[in-house]
């Protein structure tokens, strides 16, 4: 019975690779906001910011570590929303009647879209030298192990919110009036050092405020001087994941839950 | 054993009854249908012997496992093609194939084997490493078809098979089917609301508002009608019927669109009559126009419920289907 679940699964994560790594035009279209943000957004509030700091910040080096979550919090969340659709008309039906675990199912599904969600991710992290980023291999490994943290952290989230929904309309509302701003208070664009009381309590409770400051330590040490990275952060790392690591199974946990109650 | 049992099934989605308890058996190797107009129950009950609904209460068992406490039972003995597809487009034939036999856990050589003989059945065997996105609609239902089969089931179950395929295709299906049973001995329950369709089963279920109103074989369901099927229209409706009374003794009943229905054997001889006497009594009544037909389901099923099979009324799924259907280009030819 668990080598059936398991192979059940692991049927449901490679179905959403496999989905992934053919849907060149989807991989394209996802660098496009990202993109947009860090070359148009970016550039423009560049020379500003870096008045700001006396020319020691690059603001597009700054943003780039946001610009990563930012792929991986989308991607995440629409594999989410495809659930809902899926589950009427397409793959996820035929597994739901299939001799597999529900809780198989769910667990299959976060993995796979947290793959995919961290492999969108990993294909941003190529604009690095573009933009300046130095990056060694022990970081890239670094980088990717937070991604795939990050992505199941947010792949979660969305499925305990897509489990019991039906058609599309109200989950879109939905994710407008969270996602957006879970994105911006993140401090993807701006440090959240010394920003007013309520946002600071607001960032505090957003996952992906972990995920980008423990993607930006990563990612800029070897760009930015200690002292300067150390005011553009707030927590240490190794916190950062804790709080990443629990914040996922507090998710999973409703996620499988919702997912398992038949009907 | 049977295949199916379904006792005292009801289910209710808040206010609504769906399913006002509907009791039946399958017998092995039976085509069994259930056959109603759109929002009678039949895909509900299916979702119910299926596992993918919890019945609100009542019991079935599928192959002896009850639906309540052995779902996964229930689950390795059926295979099922749903009225919408569940294919993955950006996978190939054999690939999807590929993926149903890794849930239903069945072996590499034992899948190799089985899939080309499915594929060859259904005539995909050239097409089967191209993408599904390119394949019609009736090469989608085929592919289902081998698909729901894979795993050798013991029940087949069929939501609406044909529904939006072509006449052609939709022969070519039944076609498929029924080799199926020559071949396989499987059971099959299926739902429609073609009439034409239900005619392949062994036995028919009508379904109407959550409620069987009828449970027999297609000869035996139409010799409730009793007899040929005159359909006519006249100037005065309410005098026809009295004089045909009168002179006749035969009954009529009203049918669809002011029509008035006659049913008697021999039909074609009785026609002549009823005109001639329609026409010779005082005041003369004329017959506007005239219909003869052998009884057939459709007059089966406005006999028992008093209305041709109807359009039902959309709902919050019917419109994501609709949504759905643009959105795939309706690819469902």
């Amino acid at each position: 019975m668990l080598r059936r679940n398991l192979k059940g699964a692991y049927t449901i994560w490679y179905r959403d690779v496999i989905r992934f790594a053919r849907d060149r035009v989807r991989m394209v279209a996802a660098l496009g906001q990202p993109l947009l943000y860090l070359f148009v957004f970016g550039t423009g509030l560049a020379p500003a910011m870096s008045a700001s700091t006396n020319g020691a910040l690059d603001f597009r080096q700054f943003m780039f570590p946001g610009i990563l979550a930012m792929a991986v919090l989308f991607t995440a969340i629409f594999s989410a929303i495809s659930v809902v659709w899926d589950r009427e008309f397409g793959f996820l039906k035929e597994v739901m009647v299939a001799p597999v675990s529900r809780t198989a199912v769910a667990l299959g599904k976060v993995a796979g879209g947290a793959t995919v969600a961290m492999f969108q991710g990993l294909i941003v992290l190529i604009l690095a030298p573009v933009v300046g980023v130095k990056l060694g291999v022990s970081q890239v490994l670094a980088i990717v192990g937070l991604l795939l943290l990050l992505a199941t952290v947010m792949t979660s989230l969305g499925l305990v919110i897509a489990a019991r929904q039906k058609t599309m309309e109200g989950f879109q509302m939905l994710m407008n009036f969270l996602l957006m701003p879970m994105f911006f208070l993140s401090g993807a664009f701006f440090p959240l050092r010394g920003v007013p009381l309520w946002l600071a309590w607001l960032s505090n409770v957003d996952p992906v405020t972990y995920g980008v400051d423990s993607i930006r330590q990563k990612t800029l040490e070897r760009t930015v001087a200690p002292g300067m990275l150390g005011l553009l952060t707030l927590h240490p790392m190794a916190a950062d994941v804790i709080v990443m690591a629990v914040l996922s199974l507090a998710f999973i946990v409703p996620a499988v839950w919702q997912f398992s109650r038949s009907e | 054993m049977h295949a199916i049992e379904a006792r005292q099934l009801v289910r209710k989605f808040g206010e609504v009854t769906a399913v006002a308890g509907v009791d039946f058996d399958v017998a092995q190797g039976e085509v069994f249908g259930f056959l109603g107009p759109n929002g009678a129950g039949k895909s509900t009950t299916i979702n119910m012997l299926c596992t993918m609904l919890r019945p609100s209460a009542g019991t079935a068992t599928i192959n002896g496992y009850d639906v309540r406490t052995d779902p996964g039972g229930v689950r390795r003995s059926i295979g099922i093609i749903f009225q919408d597809a569940s294919l993955d487009d950006r996978l190939t034939a054999r690939e999807n194939l590929k993926f149903h036999a890794m849930l239903y856990d069945i072996p590499s050589d034992v899948f190799r084997q089985r899939s080309a003989e499915l594929l060859a059945m259904v005539d995909l065997t050239d097409k089967a490493d191209d993408q599904i996105r390119g394949y019609s609609g009736g090469m989608k239902r085929r592919l289902e078809i081998a698909r729901g089969l894979l795993h050798h089931p013991k029940v087949l179950f069929l939501d609406e098979p044909t529904i939006g395929l072509d006449p052609q295709t939709r022969r070519h299906i039944w076609q498929y089917l029924l080799k199926l049973r020559e071949q396989e001995g499987v059971t099959m329950f299926m739902t429609t609301h073609y009439m034409d369709e239900a005619e392949h089963c062994d036995r028919i279920a009508i379904i109407d508002h959550g409620r069987i109103v009828a449970l027999d074989a297609p000869p035996q369901l139409k010799a409730l009608v009793g007899g040929d099927v005159i359909a006519v229209r006249t100037s005065d409706n309410e005098r026809a019927t009295a004089r045909l009374r009168e002179s006749e003794g035969v009954e009529t009943r009203p049918g669809p669109d002011g029509q008035l229905i006659v049913e008697t054997p021999q039909g074609d001889r009785f026609i002549p009559l009823l005109i001639d006497r329609l026409a010779s009594g005082q005041p003369p009544i004329t017959v506007a126009s005239i219909n003869l037909s052998r009884p057939t389901l459709e007059d089966v099923f406005i006999k028992l419920t008093g209305h041709a099979i109807r359009a039902g009324e959309a709902d919050g799924v019917q419109a994501f289907r609709q949504m759905a259907r643009m959105w795939t280009g309706g690819r469902r030819r």
